[in-house]
């Protein structure tokens, strides 16, 4: 009757489930593998915060603000901007 | 935010300032991603100057089958590796090993060290400043090939799939970079803003 505590083979434990947490959030993980993944994070709240904070990183990565063009180097590329229309050639019109 | 195209069309009818505003909203991306390739900030402002005229020249060949990112990024990433020289290694693909650190589990694979809190913090505009800042630096430290990959994907927000045509890397090798580099930048996170 304690049969159903006993971990099954093909469980997934923490170790495995950080390495897979980038397929899972790909959507590369086969069915049955993502299904093992999500069983081990329904019982295990430290890889949940791991794929939270996953997430997380992702989200802070895309809130990175860009350095802006230095005036000087604004006016470089309006140079080479001149340049090329000065070229001759189809493009260069 | 307004895309490319309405710029494309504005740069084609010789719009000068069009073409400033295209040069700032990529021109950031475009020196990380070149850095990547070549010895020294100043090759990659060059190698971005390079870019923008081929971008020029070509300008009336795009045909807008993928995107103008794309395209652009491509175009900025065989100058790059022209420019730097640097030979493609197809099958390395940075370290071996796992990427979080093994000592974090015990013999059976359960967290010891389990990852501490950090994520509430968020919303915490100024706590989220901080961390967006420190962010940046993690990934400018990553090695050059997952930086390329994460910058691309997480920051710069391009799919797999365009990743993939802009490093010419398989869909497998830019998941297992992309892992690699997610997961040294949440641990510097951790180690910065974690709490037990």
């Amino acid at each position: 009757m304690r049969l159903g505590l006993r971990l099954r083979r093909r469980d997934l434990v923490c170790q495995q489930v950080v390495e897979l947490v980038t397929d899972y959030l790909e959507g590369a993980l086969p069915e049955a593998e993502r299904r093992r993944f999500e069983r081990h994070l329904a019982g295990c709240p430290h890889c949940t915060e791991y794929l939270a904070q996953m997430r997380a990183t992702i989200e802070l990565a895309g809130r990175v603000t860009p350095d802006d063009l230095t005036p000087q180097m604004q006016d470089e590329f309006i140079e080479l901007y001149r340049q090329w229309q000065a070229e001759p050639g189809p493009e260069g019109d | 935010m307004d895309d490319d195209t309405d710029l494309l069309q504005r740069l084609r009818a010789g719009d000068e300032q069009a073409f400033v505003v295209l040069v700032r909203r990529h021109h950031d991306a475009m020196i990380r991603l070149a850095s990547s390739f070549v010895p020294s900030r100043a090759v990659a402002e060059e190698v971005v100057q390079d870019t923008w005229m081929g971008v020029l020249r070509g300008i009336g060949s795009f045909e807008g089958r993928s995107s103008f990112r794309t395209w652009l990024f491509r175009i900025l990433v065989n100058r790059a590796r022209t420019a730097g020289a640097r030979e493609r290694r197809s099958v390395a693909i940075g370290d071996a090993g796992p990427a979080v650190d093994q000592s974090r589990f015990d013999q059976a694979g359960a967290w010891v060290a389990p990852p501490q809190q950090w994520i509430e913090d968020i919303d915490d505009r100024l706590r989220a400043g901080k961390m967006a800042h420190r962010i940046r630096s993690a990934i400018e430290d990553l090695p050059s090939r997952q930086r390329e990959v994460v910058t691309l994907r997480d920051v710069e927000g391009l799919s797999s799939d365009e990743v993939c045509h802009v490093l010419e890397i398989t869909d497998g090798n830019q998941r297992v970079l992309l892992h690699r580099g997610r997961s040294r930048v949440r641990q510097v996170l951790e180690t910065e803003f974690g709490r037990a």
